[in-house]
């Protein structure tokens, strides 16, 4: 295939495993709002912010953190380069450039998605629609990655895909636990308070992991219990292990097909012997916040790996 | 769809007698469905300098155009004559040129011609070919008659919405496709991927490698591009993914480069080569022309081709046909008077009110005044236009134009359509696919038809005997 098509197909995917991680984020945050008093919501948006990378453009224009204006600069402001509807048309664009290389069912799926996006976030969202706008956003989503479960045939185009939806998706994952982590825990006072423990819930939630978490461990919030889950927990589809053990499935079968290996699968091979050999207590050992970067890092390293070994430039 | 007299025509007859037992506010319905199925599944075109409407839907009109199998073997054979002598007259001005050294066109004519490319000259390309996909579009202008509106000989477009009109119409109305029985139009793509294949240089492998050459997601025909490389199984390019390696043109895979055999472009000859052509230009290979003439690749169609499908070589037509043929031709053109000429000129200026006048080189419904709907202020500015340029300009009679209903909100209406069917040559043969585009006005009393002047298109059946 065309390495511009494969640069497509692979942003394509990375783009709308994006938008769904932030919308939620957002749902997460919403859910705070509606929880908690004034001011621990104002500190959860900003968090949500924070999370996404975005809070010098966010104060560039607002002062505070109140709800409504935060959805608005995340899920629609021009102002805002990483705005979600950008991400879903960004999807679609590449989606539109590489429209012969994925079956109709998946453009279908994502020029729905984009259609509908469009209208939902034309004007600005009230609260009172915020939890429909999110909740599309991750259904149409689903339908996208459903279609191409479901129709695109298992050959270089599908690992592309594949590969794009879990590099994006270990670096969300990532991201939220390093930032949550730092920026939920003022101080070590509060850990195991009830404050801490909800601040946790969210942690969970932004990855739509709470149920999982509760099942497993019978209700009990701890910390380290969480993050060994989010992180080296290979059943739950956003752990870091459970990305990295498809991510290898997908830059394998590219190998395989290519009859050759790159410099992605050397990356890749290191990766996963670190995350093999970690165990929960070295990890805490050696600073969560350090491991967290670390691996954002080297997640982005394969990334571009991926880029130079299959010609995505010229 | 009617005769003169008012009757309902044979080929109409089956289709007017299922359509009369419809309850009309579910054809109303139908056709809201048709435009939610065009938008979702993508089938657009966009408007160069239109912010606000970006991409844009072709009115979809549900009435088909209905030809009989009888009407449509008198039609190909007319399209293939056409087209044979269409590909003669390239060959013969890119070489000997017997047909000016005999007087039958006039020097003048193809010396101003911008289409005309000094790279082609004294060079053949594979097979012979130099048009390989042409649009003739027609009009009907009696009972047995169809006549050439204009020959499409660089890049037609719109076959794409041939077949998914089509698509459309067999999603809406199953019923009707079991009771009448129509030509399919579906194995289009695989005739093209075959003509195409037939149609590879010397070079090639056995099994040609057939790529799609677009200017990218933002041209107006992005849709069919995309359609048709997708339907045929080929690639489909943008100039950035080609280059020249080891004297083929290749296109940048994952896997390294790959050389392709067959190039269906569609981007005009001025962008295809900066090296020889514009050189401001991204859309194309630099390079491609050397490859090209030294049997590396084939171009389809073969740069150099607008030479045939100028509005002042149309009016010659006829006299083309009969050189190379020997025949007389079995299409007709529209009469058609060249204001180059002063007695046409002067009759052109005198009965213009009466008369469509269109630009030698243009295409898409601009730059033409339409008489009979024109202000006299409009008139008025334009034969100053006419007066200034004469050569630049034909002339044509208005009442060339045949009418097929429309659906609208008060029931049937006529309109005024053209037909565009799609015909493929190779050194094989000339493949004329049974159906084409049917292009219609969708303004009361408009006789402009092209999409990008708001017109919209139409199913077209050509029916099995």
């Amino acid at each position: 295939m065309l390495g511009r098509t494969a640069n497509s197909i692979f942003w394509m995917f990375r783009y709308l495993e994006r938008a769904e991680n932030t919308a939620r984020l957002l749902e997460a945050g919403f859910r705070m709002a509606l929880t908690r008093g004034a001011d621990a919501a104002n500190e959860e948006w900003r968090s949500v912010i924070v999370t996404l990378g975005e809070r010098a453009e966010y104060e560039a224009l607002h002062g505070e953190y109140a709800g409504a204006q935060v959805c608005n600069f995340v899920l629609r402001d021009k102002e805002n380069p990483q705005n979600v509807l950008g991400m879903i048309e960004a999807a679609r664009a590449n989606a539109r450039s590489a429209r012969t290389s994925i079956t109709a069912e998946v453009w279908e799926a994502v020029n729905e998605a984009w259609m509908m996006l469009s209208e939902l976030l034309d004007r600005p969202v009230r609260e009172a629609s915020l939890g429909n706008v999110l909740a599309t956003i991750r259904r149409e989503a689903t339908l996208v990655r459903g279609a191409t479960y479901g129709s695109m045939l298992r050959n270089e185009i599908y690992h592309f895909a594949r590969a794009g939806t879990f590099l994006e998706r270990a670096d969300n994952t990532a991201r939220i636990l390093d930032v949550k982590y730092y920026l939920l825990l003022p101080s070590l006072a509060y850990v195991g308070s009830s404050l801490d423990t909800g601040q946790w819930d969210t942690v969970l939630r932004s990855l739509s992991a709470e149920r999982a978490y509760r099942w497993l461990n019978a209700g009990r919030m701890d910390p380290r219990g969480i993050a060994e889950f989010l992180i080296l927990d290979r059943r739950f589809p956003r752990s870091l292990a459970f990305c990295y053990d498809a991510l290898r499935g997908n830059l394998g079968a590219l190998a395989e097909l290519h009859h050759d290996r790159g410099e992605c699968h050397a990356l890749m091979r290191e990766a996963d012997r670190k995350l093999c050999q970690a165990t929960i207590d070295s990890i805490f050992d050696k600073g969560l916040h350090e491991f967290l970067t670390a691996f954002i890092s080297e997640n982005q390293a394969i990334a571009t790996a991926i880029s130079d070994d299959y010609r995505f430039i010229a | 769809m009617r005769q003169a007299d008012g009757s309902i025509r044979p080929a109409y007859r089956d289709y007017v007698s299922w359509l009369d037992e419809q309850d009309p506010a579910l054809m109303r319905r139908k056709s809201r469905e048709a435009e939610q199925f065009f938008r979702r599944t993508g089938i657009t075109f966009n408007v160069y300098g239109d912010d606000d409407a970006e991409e844009r839907l072709i009115p979809f009109d549900m009435v088909p155009r209905i030809i009989t199998g009888g009407e449509w073997r008198r039609l190909s054979r007319g399209i293939e004559q056409r087209v044979r002598a269409l590909n003669a007259f390239m060959h013969d001005l890119y070489h000997r040129q017997e047909i000016l050294r005999s007087g039958r066109i006039p020097l003048s004519l193809f010396k101003s011609n911008v289409a005309w490319l000094p790279q082609m000259v004294g060079f053949t390309p594979p097979g012979g070919v130099y048009t390989h996909i042409v649009g003739i579009d027609l009009v009907r202008t009696g009972p047995n008659e169809f006549m050439v509106l204009e020959d499409n000989a660089r890049t037609p477009s719109g076959v794409s919405y041939m077949l998914e009109n089509r698509e459309t119409m067999m999603a809406m109305f199953p019923e009707l496709f079991a009771k009448i029985h129509v030509q399919p139009v579906s194995d289009y793509p695989r005739r093209l991927a075959k003509s195409l294949a037939a149609c590879a240089p010397d070079a090639a492998s056995d099994k040609p490698v057939v790529a799609v050459l677009t200017p990218g997601i933002y041209n107006s025909a992005y849709f069919e591009h995309a359609f048709l490389a997708d339907q045929m199984g080929a690639e489909l390019v943008e100039g950035s993914d080609l280059r020249v390696v080891d004297g083929r043109v290749q296109m940048r895979t994952t896997a390294g480069f790959q050389p392709i055999d067959v190039l269906y472009r569609r981007v005009d000859d001025d962008f295809l080569d900066p090296l020889t052509f514009n050189p401001q230009s991204m859309l194309g290979v630099p390079g491609i022309m050397d490859v090209y003439r030294s049997g590396g690749i084939t171009i389809a169609n073969a740069p150099g081709t607008g030479i045939a499908d100028d509005k002042a070589i149309y009016s010659f037509m006829p006299e083309i046909v009969e050189f190379y043929t020997g025949e007389k031709p079995l299409l007709p053109n529209v009469p058609t008077w060249r204001c180059a000429e002063a007695d046409s000129l002067a009759y052109v200026l005198d009965n213009i009110a009466e008369l469509v006048v269109k630009e030698v080189h243009g295409s898409g419904g601009y730059g033409m005044l339409i008489g009979p709907t024109s202000s006299s202020r409009e008139i008025a500015k334009f034969k100053d236009k006419l007066k200034a340029r004469p050569d630049n300009y034909i002339a044509q009679p208005t009442l060339a134009l045949s009418t097929v209903p429309i659906f609208t909100k008060a029931g049937l209406a006529p309109r005024h359509v053209d037909l565009r069917p799609f015909v493929l040559v190779s050194p094989n043969g000339v493949d004329i696919t049974p159906g084409g585009l049917t292009r219609v006005a969708l303004k009361k009393g408009s006789l402009v038809v092209n999409s990008s002047q708001g017109g919209g298109t139409k199913d077209s059946w050509v029916l099995e005997d």
